[in-house]
């Protein structure tokens, strides 16, 4: 009798884990979008929960309160804007530096938008649009780029929502242990963001000439940018950069028609 | 200044950049190379964000550097995003202990 609660508990979580682990190995098949837009956010979702933690140390070192760097990653949900923001509000800068810093590092957001608006449903109204949009981060995009097909509004919703949740946790916790965590660890925790980026662009890369040659192009002008013409800031750098490299990746190799048709 | 403000005009800006091509572009584009250039633009937008960038993240550029290296042989095998990453700063933080 006493072993029973026991026995219970352990078979409870067992049974948990191993939907978990079928869940993700998509060896269920989900008739709900939405289920399987939160299934395609874990790693997402896992991602931003490591790196937002660096966020909500960053915050509270710069003189926010836990609840103010919960609130801005809510209602944000981007790194670099909301790193650089943290940065005016610390130096108690005008509004209207505000706005232009998230004008200039977040502008990629809206050439996102914009080839993502191509691959959606037609289910995807105005309202659906309205809300979504605000999940339109680099991650969200980049998975959603890539599935095969048109996007409708659940799988979204379902993607974002665990993104979200991630994002807002991790800053919540990162802000909270604050100073209690070694600066070792802290540190390390830097290039998680970029460990990530770097698994989105190096496996199309290795298959296709034309892509791997707008990831070096924007790579190398990078890094001119960064070293030589150092007069231009980051935000403005990245703006050129990605459109010269990918202007010329346009003009060098143009996708065909039977290559966006393997895609859909 | 309240913070409040702040937050809100951060926030307001975000996500109008957002919300104005994703919600008011409906037509499908014509043009090759306005497709092409849209399907390369998340790439070009990434890696110019990775790069040089990767190699200061840590704030040492040893660690960086061995984190970067494992993150790369790691994406070329087609691991999932999150073990990349992961796996990228454990590098980077186990340098650290040794240099």
């Amino acid at each position: 009798m006493i072993a029973r609660p026991c026995k219970n508990t352990c078979n409870f979580f067992g049974v948990v884990v191993y939907l978990i682990y079928l869940f993700y190995e998509r060896k269920v098949t989900l008739k709900s979008n939405f289920l399987r837009g939160m299934r395609d956010g874990i790693p997402i979702a896992l991602g931003y929960l490591s790196v937002s933690f660096g966020f909500g140390i960053l915050s509270v070192q710069s003189g926010l309160s836990v609840l103010q760097a919960s609130a801005i990653s809510a209602s944000n949900l981007t790194s670099a804007g909301q790193i650089a923001g943290v940065g005016v509000i610390a130096a108690g800068g005008t509004l209207l530096e505000m706005i232009l810093v998230q004008l200039v590092i977040n502008i990629r957001y809206s050439l996102m938008a914009l080839s993502l608006s191509q691959k959606l449903d037609k289910s995807f109204t105005t309202p659906h649009r309205l809300l979504a949009s605000y999940g339109i981060t680099d991650e969200i995009f980049a998975v959603c780029s890539a599935q095969k097909g048109v996007i409708v509004p659940a799988y979204m919703y379902g993607m974002i929502l665990i993104s979200m949740a991630g994002w807002v946790l991790g800053t919540f916790l990162g802000a909270s242990a604050g100073e209690v965590l070694p600066d070792e660890v802290s540190s390390a925790m830097g290039i998680v963001l970029y460990g990530m980026f770097l698994a989105i662009i190096i496996p199309p890369s290795r298959r296709k000439k034309s892509v791997l040659f707008v990831t070096v192009t924007a790579a190398l002008l990078s890094v001119l940018f960064r070293y030589v013409l150092t007069m231009i800031s980051g935000g403005f750098a990245v703006i050129i950069c990605a459109i010269a490299a990918a202007g010329l990746g346009a003009l060098l190799f143009p996708v065909t028609e039977e290559e966006e048709e393997a895609e859909e | 200044m309240t913070v409040a403000v702040y937050v809100f005009v951060m926030a307001a800006v975000t996500y109008v950049i957002r919300m104005v091509p994703f919600t008011f572009f409906r037509k499908k584009i014509k043009s090759r190379f306005v497709r092409s250039f849209l399907k390369y633009i998340p790439y070009a937008v990434l890696s110019s964000m990775t790069i040089p960038a990767i190699f200061t993240s840590t704030g040492n550029v040893v660690t960086s550097a061995v984190g970067t290296v494992v993150a790369v042989l790691l994406a070329f095998f087609d691991l999932p995003l999150i073990v990349v990453a992961l796996a990228a700063s454990l590098a980077a933080f186990l340098t650290g202990m040794v240099v």
